[in-house]
């Protein structure tokens, strides 16, 4: 029975791995180049460097045409930063808010506790300056795509030339990650776009790479916490099956040996 | 059968409320820790009580994200992503209660083959095994109204095809998914009322589950060799016996449960719930979660209309005939006691059983992984295969062997574990 029962468990098991596998691949997109990420696996940390360059990235290039609207300046302290940087960085945008004695719209300059503004007032705003799509906001865009840190990699750094007996429609380019081909976000990224202050040489890869770092950031910011909660509360546990299991042995013991509990 | 027990409390105090209101008692009489149980329950056995943990994981967690919750259209999402964010451990709250979900699940689908395979469901405890698909239809719902709270794009997608599916039945089915919807389309009264059912569902489950409970002490709890206790030899006091084999699966289970809370949080969950719900755009492929992919392939898997042959007359259309079939391969679940008439209850003991029980298990693995796919190609073929064999499991299957299988020798008692034949 127990043999059988193994074998059937595993058949399963198998199954369903294969499952899962072939999931993570639907659609016609090209399947992500796999690469190495510092917040992988049980003690995984966020690389503070490249998320610091990720932000300068963001700023400068990403944010001309996203948003991030889940994420607040003050955030950015978990990344390192400074407080005054912070103030200085919030105050270099305007928010709208409320509206003053006449009645319109009252405009101040960012503070800390903003979220990242959107650079347009709205969707439709959005659209029309970037060949009707809406560039998507990138708060969570790091966990809203299968395989996401992947996928952002490849889609960042993976535009080519069409092939021959693929037409792009005007205003499209095309990369063989994204789903369909056709995107309508031109590449973002070219060597030197910026230059990056700790002089770290910005390569569309490493520019890619460290966008991503900050993205995931900005998508999972207690992932340190977690991974860090998760090692007590396992390591508990464990001490806790192991306790349990020797009690267990040991209360049971006259049920093994065959002894009746009603008899008076 | 369990006779009623009057409690006599020691302690004074104790005695005097009980005299007023015997409240220890009835709980006693209904769950009663020191319940004389068969001695031989294997680790099988441990997912009901794990079941019952985690119905508490999910109120409690529940009950603390429904206070930073907003059940609105336009903050829902927004809500959420604050719990995640500035909620002091909302993270660990929402992720627990999210995976908590599909640990609930993991648990009562174990819980429930182990009836499947020793027979819980015979008598006497046919009651005992209706109420627990009652839990099951309940959970069911629950979950499926959870999981569009956070109004997602899966949150909406997916509540707009299930609740569409009810416009399916004839006559009555338009006015019923008016009534789900609150109006036109799945929109703000539809997550309201979603809303207030979750919350309300689970005190639901709670009462069942003591019902439940209440049942298993009065048919008393059924054991792995599936034969009825003879004498107090074949019995142990629950506690402390089952108490700490619990506690030690609970220990072990919950690990399993801390690893996907603390290291693969979204390992179960889809990637498009991290995008606010659309109604102008459908996703590119609409799933729902795990728990619920075999059902859902076998409601896929009807895209045939019955008829009358040689005529265009279609009697039940293609749409009603796979929420028949869906409704159907629960409902199917409430007749076992009497489809399955063999007299022995333990697959131990039935060499032919054995063998259908875990081709069904594989047909429900098999439901699965189709009800994931595409249905393109190959996969509505297999879910059509799947689901045939599902129903003829039940109807077919189960009654034949109970008139042809030859079972083996019943051991003489729990206690004495040997077959009788060796008199
Ligand atoms: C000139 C404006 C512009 C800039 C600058 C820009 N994007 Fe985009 N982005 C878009 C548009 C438009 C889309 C929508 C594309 C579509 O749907 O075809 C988009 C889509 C995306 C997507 C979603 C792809 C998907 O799977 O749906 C990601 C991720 C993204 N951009 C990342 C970035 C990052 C990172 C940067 C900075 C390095 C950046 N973008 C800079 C305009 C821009």
């Amino acid at each position: 029975m127990t043999m059988k029962l193994a074998k059937t468990i595993a058949i399963a098991l198998t199954a369903v791995a294969g499952f899962a596998g072939t999931a993570m691949g639907a659609g016609a997109a090209k399947h992500p180049m796999q690469m190495e990420w510092s917040f992988e696996g049980p003690t995984g940390t966020y690389d503070l460097a490249s998320a610091q360059r990720g932000w300068q990235i963001y700023k400068n290039v990403c944010s001309a045409c996203h948003s991030l609207k889940y994420f607040r300046f003050r955030n950015l302290a978990e990344l390192g930063y400074e407080e005054d940087m912070i103030k200085a960085w919030a105050a270099e945008y305007t928010v709208v808010d409320g509206v003053d004695d006449a009645g319109d719209p009252k405009e101040r300059n960012g503070l800390p506790q903003d979220a990242f503004p959107s650079p347009f007032p709205n969707p439709e705003a959005a659209a029309a300056s970037n060949g009707g799509a809406v560039p998507p906001d990138l708060s969570l865009i790091a966990k809203a795509r299968h395989d996401g840190p992947n996928y952002l990699y490849s889609l960042l750094t993976g535009y080519e030339d069409a092939p021959a007996d693929h037409e792009a429609p005007a205003g499209k380019s095309y990369n063989p990650y994204f789903p369909g081909g056709n995107i309508s976000m031109a590449p973002p990224l070219m060597e030197g776009i910026v230059e990056y202050e700790d002089g770290t040489a910005a390569t569309e890869e490493q520019m890619a790479k460290d966008v991503v770092n900050f993205l995931m950031y900005v998508a999972e910011p207690k992932l340190e916490a977690r991974h860090h909660m998760g090692l007590n509360v396992l390591l508990y546990l464990l001490v806790l099956v192991v306790v349990l299991y020797f009690s267990m042995k040991k209360i049971w013991k006259p049920v093994k040996e065959g002894k009746n509990f009603y008899k008076k | 059968m369990a006779e009623w027990i009057d409690a006599k409390p020691k302690n004074k105090a104790a005695a005097w409320l009980e005299e007023r209101l015997p409240v220890i008692g009835l709980v006693n009489n209904v769950v009663g820790v020191d319940t004389p149980t068969p001695r031989n329950l294997n680790y099988w056995w441990n997912f009901g009580s794990l079941a019952g943990l985690m119905l508490v994981v999910q109120i409690i967690s529940g009950i603390v994200l429904a206070m930073h919750y907003t059940p609105n259209t336009l903050m829902a999402f927004d809500s959420v992503e604050r719990i995640m964010r500035d909620v002091n451990y909302g993270w660990l709250i929402r992720y627990m209660h999210a995976n908590g979900a599909s640990f609930f699940f993991i648990a009562v689908y174990i819980h429930i083959l182990r009836g499947l395979y020793y027979g819980s469901y015979k008598a006497p405890r046919e009651v005992l095994w209706m109420l627990g698909l009652v839990i099951f239809l309940l959970m069911m719902a629950t979950a499926f109204m959870g999981y569009v709270l956070p109004w997602g794009q899966m949150s909406f997608w997916g509540a707009t095809v299930i609740t569409n599916l009810f416009s399916a039945i004839p006559v009555v089915g338009d006015s019923i998914v008016t009534l789900l919807w609150g109006g036109f389309s799945v929109d703000n009264p539809t997550l309201n009322r979603f809303f207030s059912l979750h919350y309300l569902l689970p005190f639901v489950i709670a009462g069942v589950v003591i019902l439940h409970i209440w049942a298993k002490k009065v048919s008393d709890s059924g054991n792995p060799l599936g034969i009825d206790v003879k004498s107090s030899a074949d019995q142990i006091p629950f506690h402390p016996f089952y108490t700490v084999k619990d506690a030690f699966g609970a220990a072990v289970f919950f690990a399993i449960f801390a690893t996907f809370l603390f290291y693969m949080p979204n390992a179960l969950g889809h990637p498009d719930n991290y995008i606010p719900a659309d109604p102008l755009v459908t996703p590119g492929s609409i799933v729902p979660e795990w728990y619920f992919l075999p059902f859902y392939a076998i409601l896929r898997s009807i895209t045939f209309d019955i008829g009358i042959p040689f005529t265009d007359v279609v009697i039940i259309p293609a749409k009603l005939l796979g929420v028949i079939a869906m409704f159907a391969a629960i409902l199917v679940l409430f007749f076992l006691p009497w489809l399955d008439r063999s007299k022995v209850r333990s697959g131990k003991f039935r060499p032919m059983f054995r063998w259908f029980f875990w081709f069904l298990v594989i047909d429900m693995v098999v439901l699965t992984i189709v009800g994931g796919k595409k249905p393109e190609g190959i996969w509505p073929v297999i879910g059509l295969i799947g689901t045939a064999y599902y129903f003829a499991h039940f109807l077919v299957v189960l009654p034949l062997l109970a008139k042809f299988e030859k079972t083996l020798p019943l051991p003489e008692s729990i206690a004495n574990p040997v077959v009788k034949a060796a008199e």
